[in-house]
């Protein structure tokens, strides 16, 4: 059997999920919309299971947009593969009204109903009496008390759900009754086989998904003309519902005011208060960038250690050949590189997921919001922007909740703006060549400063082409902001585990398999080549023929040379005309194009390039060699400071990820926004790059 | 007046909409004519607001907020 959870969002709904359905859960995507797709199994008895769905959480069962639509699909179509055989409605104590407007509207689609409210266990600390007997006559339907945290009344749900035959279909039909007799008599008559809510809803909703629109056009056509009434039916029946909904609270439900605790209202003034708010919210920002970057440095550098290792094992163990060339250089390292993603993400998620779990997510969108409108994006914005930090892909994912089409599709443009952690490497081993290891007022290290101002940099560049963006985008669509605050609740960490282990997954087979593809043809380019990539060997050992050189060297030159004459390197040499006027040569552009794998392979990329073999862990060889490259030209330095401040703006502003635009892609539904954000930050990169290395040298 | 006129702990009764099409979603929320509401909190900027409607704990911005007529109790 099929059973579909669905709630207001804060009610514990995704706790009940995760209680019913342990790791048993899986979670997919619908076709071409961004709400993920939860379901999972779970044994209600020694015979029986039930596939549990776990709907999004909404207030209403009225979409305001496609992706909302997700939720009426699946209950109004009875040929949808997740029809359920029964629904339960999760509630909790405190909102109970406000569930129950869900609620009803839920019950007059004439599936079995069962009502949960969450919480039970805190009934007695906020003074709240329910009669259940009562209000399930009232709704009839079968009420069942639970705390999804203490794992209490689970058992009874699940036999209530095994039970559900017996539950009534009959909707609430007064409401129709009292909104307008003659007009749902007449609808209910024309189609006599389909539930009425269900008639109202194909008629009245804007957005409908295609297939059930197609399925009941000739119905919507004929009500098309009444357009005008049917939207104030529409605000009617809200008003109904609720009245309807405190008609039958007032009998049901009492509140003993003096037990209310108000923590929330003290927090509240706190949280958000002009000055501690702020200043709290920031204080929290430096907690998360520390941990990313000090805490997770740990498992990275054994990530990092044990891809080599494993990468040499490999080497040592199989006959060398392509085949072990692909495995140990394209494969492995493609691996490498997005496991090495691995801690940051986790520890990111760790915080946003515990932000959002107590409640204090919803303080810092009231905070930020007109700050951040005041730059086309909303205060649902921030998490997407913190995120990015870490790693633009995730980031990009979580700016799904955001409402308006255009605050949101600003946020997903400049989010990749942000310094995320593989321009790290980058941005280290550069600050290292030009700029000098000295203290500024006896505290401030120089080198340190500069990072910090790459930091600032990536982060205002977000803020001006988002301002940019806004003036210049003109989308007419309503948008209308609205959140909830929820009450503040302590976190519960297997919540937490399950969100971080889901973002994770996401990221791993989202990004991974792009990271590993680009990986796999990057090393085909570079590992294959002409004529003279095929005789490398003879001819680096004719220019020695005279000289007594190491057998290292002599390897790694060998190595240099192919990559000289790989297809990479010509595609470096034919581009090098393009970044000739930002003092690059065609080596920084082999290391640019393989860039577009993730970006920190620039580091492994150049140590190939200026054959010092493989071992780029040494960062002293690398950044000595690449100090003692001479540029032809001007006979000076290759990595002289304009060189250097200018491949630094470049990694800034540029869009080198593949992996970030396939996100874009698959977020924004089209090819246009990552091609804008391509050529768009390109050229950003293109011009500054040059009017730095201009201005400089 | 409208909603974004009262100061914080103030109440009022909502009486009317003055938008030309009120959003479904606000109705949704519990804000419905008839209802009382109170001002929580008031962000830096004067926007958006956090208020208490019919049991239920909102922000809403001040354009909307505009929107709402209401009665000071």
């Amino acid at each position: 059997m099929k059973v579909a959870l669905i709630g207001n969002p804060n009610t514990g709904k995704t706790s009940l999920f995760n209680q019913l359905t342990g790791l048993n859960q899986k979670v997919g995507n619908y076709p071409g919309i961004t709400v993920s797709k939860k379901t999972g199994s779970c044994k209600l008895s020694a015979t029986e299971s039930a596939t549990i769905i776990d709907l999004p959480g909404t207030y209403s069962i009225t979409p305001s947009s496609l992706d909302e639509a997700i939720v009426l699909d699946t209950l109004v179509d009875t040929k949808n593969k997740a029809y359920p055989d029964v629904i339960v409605v999760v509630s909790e104590v405190e909102n109970l009204k406000r569930n129950l407007y869900l609620f009803s509207q839920v019950k007059d689609l004439e599936i079995p109903t069962i009502l949960a409210i969450n919480m039970a266990d805190q009934l007695e600390n906020k003074g709240i009496s329910i009669d259940v007997a009562m209000l399930e006559k009232e709704l009839n339907t079968k009420i069942v008390l639970i705390s999804a945290k203490k794992n209490q009344g689970i058992d009874e749900l699940k036999k209530t759900m095994l039970d559900y035959q017996n539950i009534s279909t009959k909707p609430l039909e007064e409401i129709s009754k009292r909104m307008d007799t003659d007009f749902f008599e007449k609808l209910k008559n024309e189609n006599p086989k389909i539930a009425l809510y269900t008639l109202w809803l194909l008629i009245s909703q804007e957005f409908l998904p295609e297939k059930t629109k197609n399925e009941y056009q000739s119905l919507i056509d004929s009500y098309k003309s009444e357009k005008a009434k049917i939207k104030k039916l529409q605000q009617k029946e809200t008003i109904y519902r609720y009245q309807f909904i405190n008609d039958i609270l007032k009998k049901t439900y009492v509140v003993d005011k003096s037990k209310a605790s108000g923590i929330q209202a003290k927090l509240d003034r706190i949280l958000t208060h002009k000055i501690f708010g702020y200043v709290i919210f920031f204080l929290i920002l430096a907690l998360i960038f520390q941990s990313i970057f000090s805490w997770s440095s740990i498992p990275m550098d054994f990530i990092d250690a044990q891809t080599t290792n494993l990468a040499d094992f490999i080497t040592s163990k199989l006959p060398a050949g392509a085949f072990t060339d692909l495995i140990t250089q394209g494969v492995i390292p493609g691996i490498g590189g997005i496991v090495i993603f691995i801690p940051q993400i986790v520890i990111l998620f760790l915080f946003v997921s515990l932000l959002e779990e107590t409640g204090y997510m919803s303080r810092v969108v009231f905070l930020m919001d007109k700050i951040m409108r005041k730059f086309g994006m909303s205060g649902k914005s921030v998490v997407p922007l913190i995120s990015g930090t870490a790693c633009a892909i995730p980031a990009i994912m979580a700016a799904r909740n955001i409402n308006g089409w255009k605050e949101r599709l600003i946020t997903i443009l400049v989010t990749p703006f942000t310094t995320c952690s593989a321009r790290l490497p980058v941005y280290t081993i550069i600050i290292a060549l030009i700029i000098p290891e000295t203290e500024i007022l006896g505290i401030f290290n120089l080198q340190g400063f500069v990072l910090l101002g790459m930091y600032l940099l990536g982060f205002l560049m977000a803020i001006v082409s988002a301002y940019i963006l806004h003036k210049i985008m003109k989308v007419k669509a309503k948008n209308f902001f609205i959140i909830e605050m929820p009450t503040y609740k302590l976190p519960l960490l297997k919540n937490i585990g399950i969100t971080v282990i889901e973002k994770t997954k996401a990221f791993v087979w989202g990004a991974g398999k792009i990271i590993l593809a680009i990986s796999i043809v990057l090393w085909f380019l570079a590992s294959n080549g002409g004529e003279k990539f095929k005789n490398a060997e003879q001819i680096v050992k004719d220019k020695y023929a005279n000289t007594h050189v190491s057998e290292e060297q002599l390897q790694n030159d060998i190595s240099s040379y192919q990559l000289e004459h790989s297809y990479i390197g010509q595609m470096g040499k034919a581009i090098e005309p393009v970044i000739r006027p930002l003092g690059y040569d065609w080596k920084i552009g082999i290391a640019l194009i393989s860039s577009f794998a993730a970006r920190e392979v620039f580091v492994g990329t150049l140590a190939t390039i200026y054959s010092i073999g493989n071992d780029t862990d040494d960062e002293t060889t690398i950044k000595e060699r690449m100090n003692a490259e001479i540029n032809p030209d001007t006979g000076k330095k290759r990595f002289d400071f304009p060189t250097g401040m200018s491949l630094l703006v470049f990694y800034a502003f540029a869009m080198q990820c593949m992996g970030t635009l396939a996100i874009v892609k698959k977020e924004t539904n089209s090819w246009k926004w990552p091609l804008v954000q391509l050529f768009g930050m390109g050229a950003i990169a293109y011009v500054s790059s040059f009017l730095v290395y201009t201005f400089l040298s | 007046m409208t909603i974004e006129q009262l100061h914080i702990g103030e109440k009022g009764i909502i009486k009317d909409f003055l938008f030309s099409e009120v959003p479904l979603s606000l109705l949704e929320m519990g804000c419905l004519p008839g209802k009382v509401v109170e001002m929580i909190q008031v962000a830096p900027l004067k926007d958006p607001i956090y208020i208490r409607v019919n049991g239920s704990d909102i922000a809403i911005r001040t354009e909307t907020a505009k929107q709402i007529e209401i009665t000071k109790l």
